[in-house]
């Protein structure tokens, strides 16, 4: 499967490395090794959710309890999350740190997958929810630690885009 | 039977815990018994009290977690049962009190009058779809004494419990809750993560 694994464990490290022992996650293709990773690592609690909106609470939670966690998720789960994001995450001013592979953009070749990405950020913009792009391996640790670190500080939710130059590699 | 002698039936065996209420009626009667900071009263986002307690339970596996929940709140996240039931903390009691109805959001009048009914109204059976998702314990109740003997021995037991009480549509004597939403949300991670304060 041409998901970039070098890249998945930069990702992975940057999130242990920013103190994460929580991962709440539903698959999707560009995320396989992440939950991997995950679900082989004795630290890390692993949460296999039925549905995005549920990680939102246990993120808070996990928050509660004193624990980081964070949520890997795709756009269409980002969109189902939505009512919990407002409802939890930003009435209650709860750090909500989450890594959406971004689908959809440039050289997408899935037709299902190219309508939930466009509304993506603009929904992201219409919450005031921070947001960066992961592109390079090279910028993943500073973003996910700049990224951790204002979800702390503003107690709000923050989001990573993982895109397909950092997480696919094409078969050559 | 009446949600609220059911509160007070183990509110005593309460201290201690992380409490994660679902809003309107069972939070207001819960406050009403006498505020703590280790109770969460989740307003809004119905269906994720025990998502919350999820986080909550294994993030701190020693610390018991008591949610409490209604059929309306339960119903719109399915779904979360299963995660709860394959998670399977052996620290977490989802309470579920069931009246058929949605009341605190609208569905219920005075006197009992169920004018917007859950389908618990037409035969679903949370203990069994919970017995059904993987709930190692899943039990439904409709006495006072079989309530409180259920729920503190799933409290004071050591696996994955759902007890569902069937209780009447009655709305609480009052719907204030003189705590803040905010300082709510500061008090209780501050009571969860002081030492000492674990049960």
């Amino acid at each position: 499967m041409p998901v970039s694994v070098a890249n998945s464990q930069v990702v992975y490290d940057a999130m242990k490395g920013v103190g994460i022992t929580l991962l709440s996650a539903l698959p999707e293709t560009w995320l396989v090794h992440l939950i991997r990773m995950a679900d082989e690592d004795p630290a890390m609690t692993l949460v296999r959710l039925a549905k995005e909106e549920e990680g939102v609470g246990v993120s808070a939670g996990a928050h509660f309890a004193g624990a980081r966690s964070a949520m890997l998720l795709q756009n269409h789960g980002f969109l189902q999350a939505i009512n919990g994001i407002v409802g939890v995450s930003l009435l209650y001013k709860i750090p909500l740190l989450m890594l959406i592979t971004d689908r959809g953009s440039f050289g997408e070749k899935d037709p299902w997958q190219t309508e939930g990405g466009k509304y993506t950020r603009p929904v992201l913009d219409a919450l005031h929810i921070a947001h960066a792009d992961l592109r390079r391996p090279d910028e993943v640790q500073p973003k996910i630690d700049h990224a951790m670190t204002l979800a702390q500080a503003s107690l709000s939710p923050v989001a990573l885009l993982l895109q397909r130059d950092l997480m696919w590699e094409e078969p050559k | 039977m009446k949600r609220l002698d059911c509160l007070k039936a183990i509110y005593p065996r309460l201290e201690g815990c992380a409490v994660v209420t679902i809003m309107g009626a069972v939070a207001a009667e819960l406050y009403s018994l006498g505020h703590r900071a280790n109770f969460f009263y989740l307003e809004h986002a119905m269906g994720l009290a025990s998502s919350v307690g999820l986080g909550i339970a294994l993030a701190q596996p020693k610390r018991k977690v008591v949610v409490i929940d209604g059929d309306g709140s339960v119903l719109m996240n399915l779904g979360g049962l299963t995660t709860l039931a394959r998670s399977r903390p052996n620290n977490l009691v989802h309470l579920i009190f069931d009246n058929e109805t949605l009341l605190s959001v609208g569905g219920g009048a005075p006197g009992g009058y169920k004018w917007f009914t859950t389908a618990t109204a037409t035969g679903t059976d949370l203990a069994g779809i919970a017995r059904a998702a993987g709930f190692p314990r899943a039990q439904m109740v409709r006495e006072l004494g079989d309530f409180e003997e259920a729920a503190l021995d799933a409290i004071n037991g050591d696996q994955l419990s759902c007890i569902v009480a069937k209780v009447d549509a009655e709305m609480p004597k009052s719907f204030l809750i003189d705590v803040h939403m905010l300082e709510n949300r500061f008090e209780f991670p501050r009571a969860l993560q002081t030492k000492g304060g674990v049960n």
